[in-house]
């Protein structure tokens, strides 16, 4: 998890060459509760840094994912479709959402690390 | 006054509590300039008596339905209602309660709403419905709506079958929303060929059945034309009890049923409150708009019902939501329910089977009528009578002689040359020999 | 079992009284209806005839009336008690409304019969209008939109009507904070793109930031007035007029209306557009989900856009204006099948009549007393988000909650158990965990001070860390706490046959 990079809004991304898994994070998934559905992008989809990439619903709330970097679809997580609950059970694990091919791995420099989004999670609360 | 329970002892009382000296400190937001220390101009209060006398007297000035031979539809029907729907809908715990925001106090809403859901789809043949629309109008536009956010297109055709009134919902909802309508031009001797009119932007077509002239179609080819070009079908239905004897339109490949439930379990009213019925396939249920209740448990495992899959909807998703419906017509969507439920299988099919008898019975005596033409060949409890005058004319004079004869085609689809000798005609299990046979010597004395 | 009272052998538990579906009560050809037997003719229906079963089930009239008797008894209703839903405005629904509606002359009539025939409908629309625009201080009111949902898209496609007949369609729309959803889904509908407003501190709109946000590209505000969160927009005249200066229309969510009946007009605040909820404000009953009506008054400059169609004074009697060749007007299109909710038009007519001038005028003084009333003897315990007088709802935050471990919802479900409608829950959005309490007009002294009691009683249990207690409700509802989970991940949303009936 020590190579896990975060956004402020809550997005995780994991870098394994130039492609990034990305799911949402413990602190996530607990203001949402369980969640009940998550609509994945398609592959091969281009997205910008930032623009709204899939969209994960809770029994009262809907939340978009949002790109991290910019970069194009590679693999979705199809598990969740029939799982959603492994998104609040291994929300860093099996509830990753979609790898996406990193176009610029520049836009992971302006990305949180561990400790700098606790410390940005633990003033939220 | 009746329902104000406070006295003035408690009022001054309150006020004592609150700290205030009078009502007007409660006021003070409100700018001083604009806060009425009078009264409007309109009458003061009155009791049961007296606007019982004053709402009679208006009832009064209408001619209903129910004392003249009557054969209007064209989207509203007249149908005996079983005295047992009334009472039951006006039961306090279903008249007077909330939407079903707490399911825990209110099962009774919630296990109505899903049988209603089951019945629609049922009746339509489809996998799913809503917990119901506005009316059919609304849920027709609702529909095509849908149909451009499921395959991401933007041109919708519209049969020119399709009631007026529908188009014109459907047309105005598209414009505010950025939307390509291709309407097809009204005409009631059929032979559209809505399948040229697909291609590779159009995101659904829209077709009433029986449509609005009362022509009943078969539409498996058209559903397969739609779909070779990656559009959907949306099936309208004005008149549900057709579905007693119609093949339902889910069973013919359609994609979306926006349908006017009117005839079961509601009056005519003046055109409303209806209820409008919106059916999917279950791979489009995400993009539906509208109320949902689903199955579920309780803590200690007993059955139960809740709203369900509201993400959808406006209260979480604001202006991303599929649709901005809040409120549907629950009341309404309970009485249809009911009337179903006491009709079952058997009623229901009989019903339709009588009201079809009695549009065969009426066509024919019509036909006997010197000048006067039947234009559908296939049509369910209602049909188009082409006359040798003004449609309007002959209604209007007929009216004189305490006989509303149907809706003259030109009251919907005004400066059309072509259709100002058209009357709609329906006829219901409401209709008896004698006021057919009374509409007919009628006709043929003012033609 | 959590619960402590024994399993009873029918599962029926004195009068809570368990009942299967109607599809499981099914005995094939029985029916709750006696038809005369079909006539020979020749079908006309040609190849399009149904084929298969439907698959209805058959019950007889006894059954079908204790199913849906039985039913009816899990609601809760403003009839058996308080319903203090903020934003809902549940009050009493009165049966002469019920009653006058049933008239033959209005619920036998067609929309389409000729117009000599049905001249009483048109004057009761007409009269009903007219109650709206004096009780509004507006010029013109379409009758048309179904609901207030309906009512504030009616109002936006106007506007944007309006603007597009000067050229100038513009691109935004603002909407504050604490607006019902409905706003910005209705915003988006009309294709425009919505942009919140934040509030100020004492709850309301930030009018400095406001005007920050005005430009000559903001085609309306949607205000709400009374807010969401009971308070009165004390600038709301200063509101329109920067709104108006930049060229733009105040649209008004009149969802909150009960407060100010007959004592603030709309038309006074420089309101352009404004929704009435006749299911709200003029108590025609909510019937657990609708039908409701959603007239939407119109100033001047938006009055000659009004969708079609209204009721017209003609030379021979009232008219209908059912298209735009009908009326010199500019009508920008159809909301609805018919004329609207005639239907319930006639309820809020007959309430109107009933309250009169004076009764509205005393209803809304009422209402707004009793939230007062409520906010002076609840927050000692409790948090009030806003200090000062409220209008006809009362908004709390749960604060008061802190550190008991008892949630907003927690509290909501063990007031279900002492016989109460819980009030609005976490909405507005804009305070934590909110508590809307809206008690109306309707409620006595006796009911108000019964529901103080248990608001204070509870509170006072969460604060004495009685959590479980809470956790637990309710507990004598026809329903413990259902599962929203389960019936959200795997949707269940129409009965089917068990699969051995299925398979025959």
């Amino acid at each position: 998890m020590s190579d896990m990079k975060f956004t402020k809004d809550h997005e995780w991304i994991a870098v394994d060459g130039d492609v990034g898994t990305v799911g949402i994070s413990e602190y996530a998934q607990e203001q949402l509760g369980d969640v009940v559905f998550v609509e994945l992008p398609e592959t091969g989809k281009a997205f910008s840094k930032g623009e709204e990439a899939a969209v994960v619903e809770s029994v009262k709330a809907a939340s978009e994912v949002f790109a991290p970097v910019d970069g194009e679809i590679v693999e979705t997580n199809g598990s969740l479709e029939d799982e959603p609950g492994a998104v609040n059970s291994d929300a860093f694990g099996n509830g990753w959402f979609f790898k996406i091919k990193i176009a610029d791995a520049s836009q992971l420099d302006g990305l949180m690390d561990k400790a700098a989004y606790d410390a940005y999670t633990a003033e939220l609360d | 006054m009746r329902y104000l329970p406070l006295t003035d002892t408690d009022r001054a009382e309150m006020l004592a509590a609150i700290g205030a000296g009078d009502i007007k400190e409660l006021y003070k937001d409100v700018p001083a300039d604009v806060l009425l220390d009078q009264p409007v101009d309109l009458p003061f209060h009155a009791g049961e008596l007296e606007v019982e006398r004053q709402m009679a007297a208006l009832a009064a000035e209408n001619v209903s339905a129910g004392s003249v031979p009557f054969f209007l539809g064209a989207g509203a029907y007249r149908h005996h209602t079983p005295a047992t729907v009334d009472h039951l809908i006006q039961r306090s715990e279903f008249l007077t309660s909330y939407t079903p925001y707490q399911p825990e106090i209110s099962q009774g809403t919630l296990q109505a709403l899903f049988e209603f859901q089951t019945q629609v789809a049922l009746l339509t043949g489809m996998d799913v419905a809503n917990a119901s629309m506005y009316d059919g109008a609304t849920a027709c536009a609702e529909a095509a709506m849908m149909a451009c956010r499921v395959t991401r297109r933007n041109r919708v055709v519209l049969s020119g079958g399709l009631h007026p009134h529908y188009r014109e919902v459907t047309q105005t909802n598209a414009r505010f929303m950025g939307l390509t309508i291709d309407a097809l031009p009204a005409n009631a001797e059929g032979g559209e060929n809505l399948s040229e009119h697909l291609d590779d932007e159009t995101a659904c077509v829209v077709v009433q059945n029986p449509d609005f002239f009362g022509q009943v179609e078969e539409l498996s080819v058209l559903a397969d034309a739609c779909h070779a070009a990656g559009a959907l079908l949306v099936v309208v239905v004005t008149e549900i009890v057709s579905l007693g004897a119609v093949e339902a339109p889910g069973n013919m490949g359609a994609d979306i049923v926006a349908a006017e439930g009117q005839s079961l379990g509601n009056p005519m009213g003046f055109g409303g409150p209806h209820v409008g019925l919106f059916a999917v396939r279950e791979r489009f249920l995400r993009q539906m708009p509208g109320r949902l209740a689903g199955e579920t448990v309780d803590v200690d495992g007993r059955r139960g019902w809740v709203l369900t899959l509201s993400t959808r909807e406006q209260h979480i998703r604001r202006e991303k939501a599929t649709s901005n419906i809040c409120t549907n017509s629950g009341l309404c969507a309970l009485a249809f329910t009911i009337h179903l439920s006491l009709l079952g299988e058997a009623g229901f099919t009989k019903l339709a089977a009588l009201n079809h008898a009695a549009a065969v019975t009426l066509a024919g005596k019509l036909a006997a009528v010197p000048d006067v033409e039947i234009v559908n060949d296939a049509y369910f409890n209602e049909f188009t009578v082409r006359l040798p005058k003004s449609a309007a004319q002959v209604v209007d004079a007929l009216a004189d002689r305490h006989i509303l004869a149907g809706v003259p085609v030109s009251r919907l689809i005004p400066d059309d040359p072509a259709v100002d000798q058209l009357l709609l005609v329906a006829a219901t299990e409401t209709a008896r020999p004698s006021d057919m046979d009374a509409f007919v010597s009628a006709l043929a004395g003012v033609l | 079992m959590a619960n402590s009272i024994p399993d009873t052998i029918t599962g029926h538990r004195g009068l809570q009284l368990e009942e299967p579906l109607i599809f499981e009560q099914d005995a094939p050809g029985r029916t709750a209806v006696d038809l005369p037997e079909v006539p020979e003719i020749e079908s006309r229906l040609g190849n399009a005839a149904r084929k298969g079963e439907i698959g209805l089930p058959g019950l007889a009239e006894p059954q079908v009336v204790r199913h849906y008797l039985r039913i009816s008894q899990k609601n809760y209703a403003i009839d058996a008690g308080m319903y203090p839903l903020g934003s809902c405005t549940m009050k009493h629904n009165p049966r002469l409304n019920e009653k006058m509606a049933r008239l033959p002359g209005f619920a036998d009539i067609h929309p389409l019969q000729p117009e000599k025939t049905v001249q009483g409908a048109l004057a009761m629309i007409d009269l009903c209008a007219e109650w709206l625009k004096v009780l509004t201080g507006m010029p013109a009111v379409a009758m048309s939109p179904a609901a207030g949902a309906h009512g504030e898209l009616t109002g936006l496609m106007t506007i944007r009507a309006a603007l597009e007949d000067r050229g100038d369609a513009r691109k935004r729309v603002l909407v504050p904070e604490s607006a019902h959803g409905t706003n910005p889904a209705s915003a988006h509908m009309c294709g425009y793109k919505v942009e919140a407003v934040p509030a100020n501190e004492a709850g309301r709109v930030d009018l400095a930031v406001l005007k920050e946000r005005l430009g000559d590209d903001v085609a309306a505000i949607m205000i709400t007035n009374p807010n969401t969160c009971g308070l009165f927009e004390d600038e709301i005249v200063e509101i329109s007029a920067a709104v108006h200066a930049v060229g733009g229309f105040v649209y008004c969510d009149g969802a909150n209306f009960n407060a100010i009946v007959g004592r603030v007009r709309p038309g006074d605040l420089g309101i352009d557009s404004m929704h009435l909820n006749l299911h709200k404000t003029f108590s025609t009953p909510h019937g657990g989900g609708g039908p409701g009506a959603g007239p939407v008054v119109l100033s001047e400059a938006l009055a000659p856009f009004m969708p079609l169609p209204y009721v017209m004074h003609g030379p021979d009697g009232f008219q209908l204006a059912e298209h735009a060749g009908q009326t010199d007007a500019k009508p920008y299109g159809r909301m609805k099948g018919f004329h609207g909710q005639a239907g319930v038009f006639v309820r809020a007519l007959s309430y109107m009549l009933s309250m009169g001038a004076d009764g509205l005028r005393q209803a809304s003084a009422d209402a707004v007393l009793s939230a007062n009333y409520l906010a002076a003897r609840l927050n000692d315990l409790l948090t009030q988000s806003y200090p000062g007088p409220c209008m006809h709802e009362v908004l709390f935050d749960d604060h008061f909650l802190r550190n008991t471990d008892v949630t907003t919802l927690d509290f909501a479900k063990a007031m279900i158990d002492e016989g109460v409608h819980p009030m609005t829950m976490y909405f507005p959005l804009v305070v934590h965990g909110a508590l809307l309490m809206e008690p109306t007009e309707t409620e006595s002294r006796e009911s108000l001070e019964q529901y103080i009691a248990l608001v204070r009683g509870l509170t006072e249990r969460a604060k004495a860390g009685e959590a479980a207690s809470f956790h637990d409700a309710p507990k004598y509802a026809p329903r413990r706490r259902l599962d929203e989970t389960k019936a959200a991940r795997n949707p269940v949303l129409r009965w089917q046959p068990p699969i051995d009936q299925a398979a025959e």
